[in-house]
């Protein structure tokens, strides 16, 4: 018990201190993670939309493939991402291997199916006269697809959420294409795996609580939005 | 003739491999209401689509001013409005969606709001204004858009069954105020409906479509009084429709002017000055000029037989009585009186047998 309450206190102190790496740290997953849903999003929107708007042969092949990639094991990404971006591999040149950028676009491929599986189900819980009467109303292509979206932003911010989650709380991928480097590509849950390792719990549990509360901020923003929007 | 201002040539829709629409020729004729009417799965929607630029046909034209519309879809669209079965108001404020088209017309927003609140005081929706559209009653959600519709000042408007899913009260009501706008605008309208009473009572002409193909089209009296085959018959219920001018009103049993000839008939509200005489063909009885008829049958009118059509057990029978009343009687009858195209008879039905659908009196 003496290892739990002893490493809370630590937690604590460390949190209580402002320890500069711990925030640099938290920093930096916010960074990454951010811009990987923002990537999905732009993704998610245009690839969901299509998907829920149009009939084509193997639409229900892709809704499939889209479903799959929704449970994609983080460490599968990560093994293909490293593959392409090793020195030798297709894309060795760009010499983005334990980088940001290699990591962003890790996540990119977790969050990216996540935000639209998300994006098609929200799209298509609207009537489908909808589209006709936004056209009929005057709407040109761009105007109806920003109206619709902007009808369906509830769920949309479901799926910000959902590919928030999943990006910032993946591990596998993170450590393979990152490299755990201090003050380059460590970010919190890779921070977490390391302390760990090292029968370090304290700063373990800290940086933990600070991932938690990440979430937790997150998910009250959207959420609060959702629901000041739901009463309007 | 006048320009069509909307029109349908070899307009042909096939979804899926099956072929929903085909409509060689229909033309919309400025400032007239022309319904279409037919039986639920018909193409009604699909032709009213086709006609609002929202679907485009397998095969064939729509002509807009009598020229083709492709290429300016978009511009087009911008010069009509439709009213669907269903509001689809967008999870914003009242107001904000009834100004909705302007503002995709880039209207300034002053003149937006204005124009807005003009039609939605005209609909009776003025004092919803400022609502979330979630929080209207069905009725207020229609009116809406028809407010939406209006306040984009269209050339044409296309209606898809704005009132199918409405209380009766509510739907009686806003049918005729629709019809009161529609008279003192005489806005060019496509109006879509199964109700055979919404299309007399809306439109001048009326267009009977049936598997997807258009069996009919002419003014409602005409269309109603004389099917052009048994299919749309069945459709519009077999009833004569006769315009009659009100003469005389006496303790609820009125008088009516039909093509020279009186009939009476019981009336349970206010009489509008022209109206439109339905009879159900099964509530007219033929007999021969000298025979015995029910002392009930207030109405008595001689005529001659213009038309027997044989069907099974029983046969309609067309009389002409100044105006075309049909009658079905059975085949036995038909047989025993002797009844073919020529034959002289008196047709009787009862006052109350007689029913009156208001016209509205400007168009």
């Amino acid at each position: 018990m003496d290892l739990i309450w002893d490493g809370i206190r630590e937690a604590f102190r460390i949190l209580g201190t402002g320890d500069y790496s711990l925030w640099q740290i938290t920093l930096r997953s916010l960074f990454i993670s951010g811009s990987a849903v923002a990537i999905s999003l732009v993704i998610g929107i245009a690839v969901g939309s299509l998907l829920a708007f149009n009939e084509f042969p193997g639409r229900n092949l892709a809704f499939t493939l889209v479903n799959t990639g929704m449970g994609l094991p983080p460490v599968v990404v990560g093994l293909m991402v490293a593959i392409f971006l090793w020195r030798s591999g297709p894309l060795g040149q760009l010499n983005l291997i334990y980088t940001p950028a290699a990591m962003i676009i890790a996540q990119t491929i977790i969050a990216a199916p996540i935000v639209t599986g998300f994006t098609a189900a929200a799209l298509r819980s609207l009537s489908p006269r909808l589209r006709s009467q936004l056209y009929a109303l005057g709407a040109s292509r761009l105007q109806m697809l920003w109206l619709v979206l902007w009808e369906a932003k509830l769920p949309l911010l479901a799926a910000v959420m959902a590919g928030f989650g999943g990006a910032v709380s993946e591990i596998g991928a993170s450590i393979m294409v990152g490299g755990n480097l201090a003050g380059e590509t460590r970010v919190l849950t890779t921070a977490v795996v390391l302390e760990v390792s090292r029968g370090e719990f304290a700063p373990a549990i800290a940086l933990s609580m600070v991932l938690l509360a990440l979430i937790f901020a997150v998910n009250l923003i959207l959420t609060t939005v959702q629901q000041q929007e739901q009463r309007s | 003739m006048s320009e069509a201002k909307l029109s349908l040539r070899d307009v042909w829709v096939r979804r899926r491999g099956s072929d929903i629409l085909q409509v060689p020729h229909l033309d919309v004729l400025p400032g007239e209401v022309l319904a279409i009417i037919g039986p639920n799965g018909a193409g009604k929607t699909t032709l009213l689509m086709v006609l609002g630029l929202l679907e485009r046909p397998f095969q064939g034209e729509v002509l807009f001013e009598g020229e083709s519309v492709r290429g300016r879809e978009l511009s087009l669209r911008r010069r009509m409005a439709v009213v669907l079965q269903e509001a689809l108001l967008l999870r914003r404020t009242v107001l904000d969606n009834v100004a909705l088209g302007l503002g995709l017309r880039g209207v300034p927003q002053r003149q937006r709001r204005e124009r807005a609140l003009r039609w939605m005081e005209r609909f009776g929706v003025a004092h919803v204004a400022r609502r979330g559209s979630r929080n209207l009653s069905g009725g207020e959600a229609q009116r809406a858009s028809l407010a939406r519709a209006f306040a984009l000042e269209p050339e044409v408007l296309l209606l898809d069954e704005p009132f199918s899913g409405l209380d009766q009260p509510t739907r009686e009501a806003l049918l005729e105020e629709l019809a009161g706008v529609l008279a003192e605008t005489g806005l060019t309208t496509v109006f879509v409906t199964h109700d055979r009473d919404e299309a007399v009572r809306l439109s001048h002409r009326v267009a009977v479509l049936l598997g997807g193909r258009l069996r009919q089209v002419g003014p409602a009296a005409d269309v109603f009084a004389a099917p052009v085959d048994e299919e749309v018959a069945a459709f519009v219920g077999v009833e004569t429709m006769v315009l009659a001018r009100a003469v005389g009103d006496a303790g609820g049993l009125a008088r009516l002017e039909v093509a020279g000839r009186v009939i009476e008939a019981v009336v349970k509200g206010p009489l509008a000055p022209e109206l439109l005489v339905c009879l159900r063909p099964e509530d007219v009885v033929l007999a021969p000029p000298d025979g015995v008829i029910s002392s009930s049958a207030r109405n008595r009118l001689p005529g001659v037989i213009t038309r027997v059509v044989p069907l099974g057990a029983q046969a309609r029978v067309t009389v002409d009585c100044g105006f075309p009343l049909v009658a079905v009687v059975t085949r036995r009858s038909l047989e025993e009186l002797g009844l073919v195209v020529g034959t002289q008879v008196v047709a009787s039905f009862k006052a109350s047998a007689v029913h009156l659908i208001s016209r509205p009196t400007a168009s």
